[in-house]
């Protein structure tokens, strides 16, 4: 594979926004070749430089950006390439799969219209010619029914149906080079490894050189032949992908795959869970709905029962559209049931008011997944902590504010700060420091880490374990990642479709479930160890 | 992963200067705001302290010096058709216009925020009914209710004021209740909730601080019709009683000599409305921009 000439040589490359003091090198001295028929993946944490790497290809930069070095498409540089002619490599020679697959499509046209319209920008089709071969396409990118597909629009599609849209789209003249930026991060982990499956096969097929930028070590272990490790703008690391994961040489690259959660019967906190009587949160028969088009009635969660003892854990893991967001709002009544009860320490959350449900909700705090959306922009971050306090009266504030951020290993001096000023690790420990301002018993915690890079994800999860050991709250843990899961939770509850569908111990739900629904979603999560994913792959094709 | 694995570090963002002083470096770069900004301070300058330097009697008429072109008898824009000397006249008439203007347009922008935020916030039937309040506000055409109570309150700055104020507010709660419907489902006001917060500091310590960016350039445009509304008011006669004046009586006074050839009685009091209303609306464009944290560098 690697004696043929590269289809894609990026060589020197260099980006540079701004100019004066003010110039950020956003890549720098990057050098990478992708050999046809080679998967290359990309990998880093935000701010890289991995995605303005990927962009460049495409002459897709901003105007303020300043690019240097070169970058070869099939011998050509496209760097030096104007207006007219870039427009015939994009699409045709280089083309592209972008994250999120409902902006990456226009809402206004139907599905065979868009693929119709990038087959008519580069050959000279009749639109019929170029519909019947949008079928073709989209029978090949494994949409079963292509011909009844083609006169929908993207939002009657799901996203991995619109995902798999876009990615015909991008080989309908079937290009050299196929680059996906973060092409799976948006899906649910199930229709991620169809994605990465699909990938796979239009490689064979086609023979493309394939340029996979993700952030995603599991993803990298499923799909790459070499990997490209990245960090602030420089390569640090380019080896085999078997190489990479046995023997990292890079000390960054040592320290990323440390940090990356991993999911296996051995890698789980060593503690034993308090055993007590008393529940800190009792869900019975939960029934949430949401009023949809016309006054019909969307169930969101669907009779849902569930416990968590005092100082316990219970991970909630699910799908997008699983509910699990919603239990968690219903428990400390953000969302109110349409059925069912919310026990709060004992007392039902519905027939409580007033006083005494501000009385119970002190009891509870809430961590949410966007640290850049659940602190106020106004306020300081002192302030932000130091609000559940002053709702309930609790005086002394600066003290406990201080010790508060002291706590989840802040220096107390950025509470004066606002919190744009502040790295996004940061700010999710000031999101944590807010919701245990009062001491809560109990802490719901909505996809906290999802938001953050594995590294900084691993040490907000490692301040949130050894304050929960401390404290002893109990916790509803809700994420996706079931490799967080298994991290935290002492028992583990798996939602689809609004239903439960299982809970359990930690060990037995994760590694021995014999739902098929679990089953498939814990083989479907990408591992970073390449042969146990070529392992778990083999695995999930048989189920 | 062991509870002590290394971590790397996390890139420190870098340390950017407070928001409001972004935001005036912002609104000093742009030249067609800072215009605006020494404009308005100058007629400022001119109308509250101009006639502390010019001394002119604007109260006694004198029919002997009554419409005496510029430069004539010490009088540097002339005189009107009762003998008050223009110059000065546009100073006191300005105090008037800005007066109202700026109280009125902060009037309505107080009660018009208010109104917005808590409709955005409740959402719902509240919501519904208080928007169409509104709705109905605006299809009542404001210089029909001015000029409907000017004939039946005597025509004081006060009511002046209120009256301008209460009809303009329509606006500034629209803008605020679609910045609302969006805020009230940010995070941060679910977690303030969660804690048992309440209501009220949802909209007034979150909802209205975060779209105060709307608000205050939302301000300044109220000012500068204001000051609009007043002068048609006056215009058609029902303004301050004399001897007050404002930009728009003056104007109205001075058409009637215009076949005459008295353009002094016209063109600076003009001149004057134009240039106001130019400028705050050159500072809100200004403000905009500098609030709109994307468009920087543009």
């Amino acid at each position: 594979m690697s004696d043929q000439p590269p289809t894609l040589a990026i060589e020197d490359l260099s980006v540079t926004f701004g100019s004066g003091h003010r110039t950020v090198r956003a890549v720098d001295g990057v050098s990478v070749t992708v050999a046809p028929g080679e998967i290359v993946a990309v990998v880093g944490e935000s701010g890289s430089g991995k995605s303005v790497t990927s962009m460049s290809t495409l002459g897709l930069l901003p105007p303020t950006a300043k690019v240097g070095g070169t970058v070869r498409v099939g011998g050509v540089d496209v760097t030096t390439l104007d207006g007219p002619r870039l427009r015939a490599v994009r699409g045709a020679e280089v083309a592209m799969v972008f994250q999120e697959p409902m902006t990456a499509l226009n809402p206004a046209f139907t599905v065979g219209w868009q693929v119709a319209e990038a087959l008519r920008l580069h050959t000279d089709l009749s639109r019929k010619q170029a519909l019947d071969r949008a079928v073709e396409l989209l029978e090949m990118v494994g949409i079963r029914d292509a011909s009844r597909r083609l006169g929908q629009f993207p939002h009657e599609l799901s996203g991995g149906l619109r995902q798999r849209v876009v990615i015909a789209m991008a080989i309908a003249c079937e290009p050299k080079v196929l680059i996906a930026d973060e092409a799976t991060t948006a899906l649910d982990v199930t229709v991620q490894a169809e994605i990465l499956d699909l990938l796979r096969d239009l490689r064979t097929k086609f023979g493309m050189a394939m340029l996979v930028i993700t952030h995603n070590m599991g993803v990298v272990a499923d799909i790459a032949d070499r990997v490209v490790v990245m960090y602030q703008g420089k390569v640090v690391e380019q080896a085999p992908v078997d190489d990479l994961f046995a023997r990292p040489e890079a000390d960054y690259t040592k320290r990323l795959l440390a940090a990356v959660p991993r999911l296996a019967p051995g890698e789980r906190r060593d503690r034993e869970a308090p055993e007590k009587e008393t529940a800190a949160l009792s869900l019975e028969n939960l029934v949430v709905e949401f009023r949809g088009k016309g006054g019909s009635r969307v169930r969101a969660v669907d009779d849902v029962t569930l416990t968590i003892a005092e100082g316990e854990v219970l991970g909630l893991v699910g799908e997008s559209g699983s509910g699990k967001s919603t239990v968690g709002r219903a428990a400390i009544g953000l969302v109110k049931p349409a059925s069912g009860t919310v026990r709060l320490l004992g007392e039902s959350l519905g027939e409580a008011r007033g006083r005494a449900l501000r009385r119970l909700r002190r009891h509870c705090g809430i961590v949410f997944q966007d640290p850049a959306s659940s602190l106020d922009p106004r306020m300081t971050v002192g302030d932000c902590v130091a609000e559940p306090l002053v709702i309930n009266g609790v005086g002394d504030r600066t003290e406990r504010v201080v010790a508060l951020l002291k706590s989840v290993e802040l220096d107390p001096a950025l509470r004066l700060r606002h919190p744009h000023e502040l790295s996004g690790g940061q700010r999710q420990r000031v999101g944590i420091a807010r919701a245990l301002a009062l001491d809560p018993r109990l802490v719901i915690a909505d996809e906290p880490t999802s938001a953050l890079d594995v590294s900084v994800q691993a040490a907000v999860l490692e301040v949130f374990l050894e304050l929960q050991e401390r404290l002893g709250f109990a916790c509803l843990f809700i994420t996706h990642d079931l490799a967080v899961v298994g991290r935290v939770s002492d028992r583990v509850a798996v939602m689809n479709q609004g239903r439960l569908v299982e809970v359990g111990a930690r060990d037995d739900v994760l590694f021995d479930s014999q739902e098929e629904y679990t089953r498939r979603l814990v083989t479907s999560a990408p591992v970073p160890d390449p042969t146990e994913q070529r392992r778990r792959r083999a695995e999930r094709h048989r189920l | 992963m062991s509870l002590s694995a290394p971590v790397a570090a996390e890139p420190q963002p870098v340390r950017v200067a407070g928001s409001y002083r972004r935001m005036a470096t912002l609104f000093f770069a742009n030249r067609l705001a800072v215009t605006g900004l020494v404009i308005l301070a100058a007629l400022l300058v001119f109308c509250f302290l101009g006639p502390l330097i010019h001394h002119t009697d604007q109260t006694h008429t004198n029919l002997s010096a009554a419409n005496l072109s510029p430069g004539t008898g010490g009088h540097l824009l002339g005189t009107d058709d009762v003998g008050h000397d223009v110059l000065g006249r546009l100073m006191i008439g300005g105090q008037t216009s800005l007066e109202i203007g700026v109280a009125a347009g902060l009037l309505a922008t107080l009660i018009g925020t208010v109104w917005g935020a808590i409709s955005g916030y409740a959402g719902g039937w509240l919501d519904a009914l208080m928007m169409r309040v509104v709705d109905a506000g605006i299809a009542i055409p404001a210089l029909f209710l001015l000029l409907v109570t000017a004939t039946i309150l005597r025509p004081t700055v006060g009511v002046q004021i209120l009256i301008i104020g209460c009809v303009s507010w329509l606006v500034p709660a629209r803008l605020v209740r679609a910045e609302a419907l969006s805020l009230r489902s940010r995070d941060y006001v679910q977690a303030m909730k969660a804690m048992g917060g309440s209501h009220r500091r949802a909209v007034f310590r979150h909802i209205i601080p975060n779209a105060i960016g709307t608000v205050v350039v939302n301000a300044t445009f109220q000012v500068a019709d204001a000051i609009l509304l007043i002068a048609y008011v006056s215009f058609l006669g029902l303004g301050v009683p004399p001897p007050k004046t404002d930009w728009g009586g003056m104007l109205s006074k001075g058409i009637s000599y215009t076949y005459d050839g008295y353009w002094w009685l016209i063109f600076p009091a003009g001149v004057a409305i134009v240039l106001v209303v130019c400028a705050f609306n050159a500072i809100g464009d200004g403000l905009r921009d500098s609030f709109e944290v994307r468009l920087e560098g543009r």
